[in-house]
């Protein structure tokens, strides 16, 4: 990583430089300065996981303790098993995951293409085709969403995992986000590439992907969490529990026409979110790291 | 630059950088690929961007010129056109409620969670202890799904036995409805975006911190420049690049999210929490009025694009300066 | 309207329908009008049809209608059934249309028994007065209580609905609650005077926050139909084309409402969510809920208190809306489909079947049959709380139905919410909902 600048090296230079009383004045509004922002970050932090952790609280809970603080008694697995029994989760999730690697994976591909076209060449209606992407920032397929439905449906796709992943299949945002790192591809790679006779996929496979490589798995996480929360379009567009992904599910779950049970909701949220949230556990370290550095921004 | 789409100006295929020319010893080598090699670069460039752009073309350019035309429908038989639903749109109280919800959801929840994400990305970019944890607790909100965040909430806000009256009692502050009470839902629904969009842009911010170079951080301690000074005279300047980007994501993501009305209020009390895209379904779904919502699509597809305008103009601008 | 009247007229409609019917036959070359059209399917080229359904509560109850459908196909092994779980009503009822515009019609889904003049207006739904062949068909259309069917039936008489979990509210109690406050544990509320008595004596004498709970999000007219049937009016006519919100006991019964939380402060403020009241009756947070009978099943297993089941109370007469799902058969199914569906509706609503459906949810067997069934009688004789709602079923009014529903329903909701947080007055909310609704409605007088 680029910019590790610490705390220690700070005020040791800063001795230095400085008259002694200056110095022990600006270390005790230094160190006071610390612990505030160290008290702050941590306050922040658990008022950001609270709820999240609340809900595995209260998920492993007994219905009549739920409510209590006896964390020695009424631990239970009770309601994650009966929840599961109430809906086709494995159907769901097996719906979900086939849903986000099939888009993350087309939508890499379709992107590196497009970029490395909109990089290198210089075509007719470049800048028109370029101004339409840029546009499609901001114009997601949930906003049309009753044309796009019409259209889909047309299409024979209506309640189809692919009806609910065609309109995404291409993504302006990694498009956009790509050609920028394109763009700092050393053109003596390019170069030395050529002369070796690479033909131009192969410089796109061979030069550019690997530089961009911290955009593309950045983008590529991003893109599976966002497919896995996406609601709105798959509950308009899904009508049977064959096509539905695991939010449209536990949607269903969530609105029964007599009422909610809230311990079997948290239970219900944990199976949801669980999948998604072990995978950003174990890839937490490198997300970040990539996304840091493929200077999005 | 890519505004300026004037088809002269666009000329004949030709590669950017480097040059790529045709022809050399190299061709020969895989005779099999030959014939691909001979395809001109406006071609090739084509085909690559033709797979990306049928999709985006079909599924936002089309349909928005197909909204436009649902939207033009007279109500009734016969293919007559005519502003009949812009006209109801503009005397219908609860479009222009759902409006002006949004347009009070956006103002306040963006600046909210650009100044949360900054704070706390200045705060988890130090070297300090279980860092990663900090930078973990506060990302994780933002890769929930928004309705398993709303049921959280849900929980949370009810008037009875939900957490936060609870906790509101015992420090002596009375009960309050607050998805029920046409004045505190829409706040309360705030905060759940607000929690669920601040540790996204975090991460922006935090690779936005990277690229200031440590010298400036160094010279601000060699002067005896205070912290917050330097936060002020230093790094938010230096941020306002990611600041104008994250805040265009903010803004469609504050007309775009509408997951949480499902599982959380539906869009009441009387349409207090109604937000436009929630409206815009419910009208072409539940209420099978698809020409209506088309007419409203169009507005909130006018809001994106004029923001996407924007968008461009910054970038370019951007891109005039380095 | 009397029992003559409404044949002749559906003998009209039907004979209209068929001659609709042998058109389009005669138009499609099919030949022999009048065949049943099934005669075709066999076990081994069955039907196959799709029923969407919306039920109250998850895993269990999707098991009982799976084992509902799978005794049916023993039956007729010449039709398939997909059932398909779909939500709530509203969910429900987008799916059921959102599929039918993608081409793929449902042949037949649950769906409030509101929707029917909606769909009515719109091409979606064929009345079961057409698809009807035999004797036995037709006595099965009159086999159901009458209150149920006033939402089942035009102002013509003809059949557009089959009436499948049907519903009315009833008044929850905490009785443990009330033996704290002192209460008579076996007497709920009788009457405005008494609820507000008991209410205000249940939230000061026991553990409960409030006394009495209406939930008012979701669908606040059908709650609010309560009042206005014990201020002793209908708000709505047979025709579903005009609404008399505008009547002064519309008026006071919202002002009643109102006055629950406003003045006598026995209930929670501003609005009351719907689908978390049973939820505030099972914490015992609240010593009165009224809510749809639908939740009896889910209470009764799930309650840690002795609580008790009643009928609503009276001002100028007791009374409740019905409530709840109807069968309706689609349009645009072919017509074997149709036929198929006909014979799954009849067979899910026969006395066994209805009692068992009851038995399991807690909705109100749409037959009197059904509640002579042993089965029934034995559920009756162990959990007496389970007929309250039937011996209600006299003092009914249909629920609030018309053409436009959706946009009737968002005005009517708006200004019964609006009235309840205190935005507007019961009164001025009612007028102008009033005008708006009938406005709209004017091109179907």
């Amino acid at each position: 990583m680029t910019a590790q600048h610490t705390e220690s090296d700070r005020s040791t230079t800063g001795e230095l430089f400085v008259s002694s009383a200056r110095a022990r004045r600006i270390m005790r509004a230094e160190r006071f300065a610390n612990a505030t922002e160290l008290i702050g970050v941590w306050l922040l932090a658990l008022l950001w996981i609270a709820p999240l952790a609340y809900v595995f609280w209260a998920a492993f809970r007994r219905t009549d303790v739920a409510l209590t603080f006896q964390p020695f008694t009424g631990w239970t697995f009770d309601n994650i098993i009966t929840v599961w029994g109430m809906a086709p989760f494995g159907r769901f999730y097996y719906n979900t995951i086939l849903l986000v690697v099939g888009l993350s994976a087309g939508q890499i591909i379709l992107g590196c293409l497009a970029a490395y076209a909109f990089t290198r060449y210089r075509f007719p209606l470049h800048n028109l085709m370029f101004t339409l992407v840029l546009l499609q920032l901001m114009i997601f397929p949930e906003v049309l969403l009753g044309e796009n439905f019409r259209l889909v449906a047309s299409l024979g796709l209506a309640d189809t995992l692919r009806g609910i992943g065609l309109p995404y299949l291409a993504s302006a945002f990694f498009i956009f986000l790509l050609r920028q790192t394109f763009k700092s591809v050393p053109v003596e790679l390019v170069e030395a590439a050529e002369v070796e006779g690479a033909g131009r996929l192969e410089i796109l496979w061979k030069v550019y992907v690997p530089i961009a490589r911290p955009t593309i798995i950045a983008f590529g996480l991003v893109s599976i969490s966002f497919h896995w929360n996406n609601f709105l379009w798959p509950l308009v567009i899904t009508q049977s529990v064959e096509a539905r992904p695991i939010t449209v599910g536990i949607y269903r779950f969530l609105s029964p026409e007599i009422g909610i049970n809230f311990t079997a909701l948290t239970a219900g949220t944990v199976i949801t979110v669980l999948p998604l949230l072990a995978l950003f556990l174990v890839a937490q370290r490198a997300f970040i790291q990539n996304f840091l550095r493929a200077g999005i921004k | 630059m890519a505004t300026s789409s004037d088809p002269a100006a666009v000329g004949p295929a030709e590669a950017v950088t480097p040059e790529v020319t045709p022809g050399g010893d190299p061709w020969a080598r895989r005779s099999f690929l030959a014939p691909l090699r001979r395809v001109p670069n406006s071609v090739f460039a084509w085909a690559l961007i033709l797979p990306a752009m049928v999709i985006l073309l079909g599924f936002s350019v089309v349909p928005m010129i197909t909204t436009v035309w649902a939207s033009l429908q007279e109500p009734g038989i016969g293919d007559s056109i005519g502003p009949a639903n812009y006209e109801r749109m503009i005397n219908d109280p609860v479009f222009r409620q759902s409006l002006r919800n949004n347009l009070v959801f956006s103002l306040v929840t963006v600046p909210v969670s650009l100044a949360i994400a900054m704070l706390m990305a200045v705060l988890v970019d130090r070297e300090i202890r279980a860092r990663g944890f900090l930078r973990m607790a506060l990302f994780t909100p933002a890769m929930l799904p928004v309705i398993a965040a709303a049921a959280i909430f849900l929980a949370f806000y009810q008037p009875n036995f939900g957490l936060i009256n609870v906790i509101a009692q015992s420090i002596g502050v009375p009960r309050q409805n607050w998805l029920g009470d046409p004045s505190t839902v829409l706040p309360s629904l705030m905060v759940v975006m607000i929690w669920k969009e601040a540790g996204f842009f975090m991460l922006f911010y935090l690779a936005g911190l990277q690229t200031i170079s440590p010298e400036l951080n160094e010279a601000s301690t060699l002067e005896g420049t205070g912290r917050w000074t330097h936060f002020r005279r230093v790094t938010f300047p230096l941020l306002m690049p990611t600041t104008l980007f994250t805040s265009i994501v903010g803004v469609a993501n504050s007309f775009k999210q509408v997951d949480f009305i499902f599982v959380m209020t539906q869009g009441g009390p009387n349409n207090a929490s109604n937000l436009l895209l929630y409206n815009i379904y419910l009208q072409a779904f539940p209420n099978r009025n698809p020409d209506y919502a088309a007419a409203m699509t169009v507005v909130l597809v006018s809001i994106l694009v004029a923001l996407a305008v924007i968008q461009i103009r910054m970038f370019d601008r951007r891109i005039h300066y380095r | 309207m009397s029992q003559t009247v409404r044949t002749r007229r559906r003998v009209i409609g039907r004979s209209a329908a068929a001659l609709g019917a042998t058109a389009l036959l005669l138009a499609a070359c099919n030949g022999d009008a009048g065949d049943d059209p099934l005669a075709d399917a066999t076990a081994d080229d069955p039907i196959e049809i799709t029923m969407y359904y919306p039920i109250a509560v998850g895993g269990p109850l999707e098991d009982v209608v799976d084992g509902l459908i799978a005794g049916f196909e023993d039956e007729n092994p010449q039709i398939n059934v997909t059932p398909v779980y779909s939500g709530n009503y509203d969910d429900t009822a987008v799916q059921a249309t959102t599929a039918l515009s993608a081409g793929e019609p449902p042949a037949t889904t649950v769906l409030l028994s509101t929707e029917m003049f909606a769909l009515i207006d719109e091409d979606i739904i064929v009345p079961f007065d057409d698809l009807v062949i035999t004797d036995e068909d037709e006595a099965w259309l009159d086999s159901f209580y009458d209150e149920f069917m006033a939402n089942s039936r035009d102002d013509e008489g003809n059949t557009w609905g089959i009436p499948f979990q049907r519903s009315t509210i009833v008044q929850y109690y905490n009785k443990e609650a009330f033996e704290q406050a002192g209460l008579d544990p076996e007497r709920a509320p009788e009457t405005w005077e008494e609820l507000v008595e008991i209410a205000t004596a249940v939230q000061e004498g026991s553990d409960v926050s409030w006394g009495v709970q209406m939930p008012s999000s979701g669908f606040p007219y059908w709650l609010f139909q309560t009042f206005t049937t014990q201020m002793g009016v209908e708000v709505v006519s047979a025709a579903g084309n005009e609404v008399y919100f505008d009547k002064p006991e519309v008026i006071e019964a919202l002002e009643f409402w109102y006055s629950l939380s406003d003045e006598h402060g026995v209930h929670p403020p501003h609005v009351v969510d719907w689908g978390t009241t049973p939820e505030d009756f099972l914490q015992q947070e609240v010593g009165i809920i009224w809510t749809t009978t639908g939740n009896l099943s889910r209470i009764r297993s799930d309650a840690t208190f002795d609580f008790g089941v009643a009928p609503m109370p009276s001002n100028v007469q007791p009374g409740s809306p019905t409530g709840g799902g109807n069968f309706y058969i689609f349009a645009d199914a072919p017509e074997a489909e149709q036929r198929a569906a006909f014979e799954l509706i009849r067979y899910l609503t026969q006395p066994e079947q209805a009692a068992e459906w009851s038995i399991e949810t807690g909705y109100v067997a749409p037959t009197p049959e059904a509640w002579e069934t042993e089965a029934m009688q034995e559920y009756v004789a162990d959990f007496p709380e389970a007929e309250v709602a039937r011996d209600q079923l006299e003092n009914t009014v249909r629920e609030l139905s018309t053409y436009q529903r959706g946009s009737v329903y968002d005005l009517i909701n708006d200004a019964l919410q609006s009235a309840l947080t205190g935005e507007v007055t019961p009164e001025e909310a009612l007028l102008q909902a009033n005008e708006s609704i009938n406005d709209l409605l004017a091109p179907y007088r």
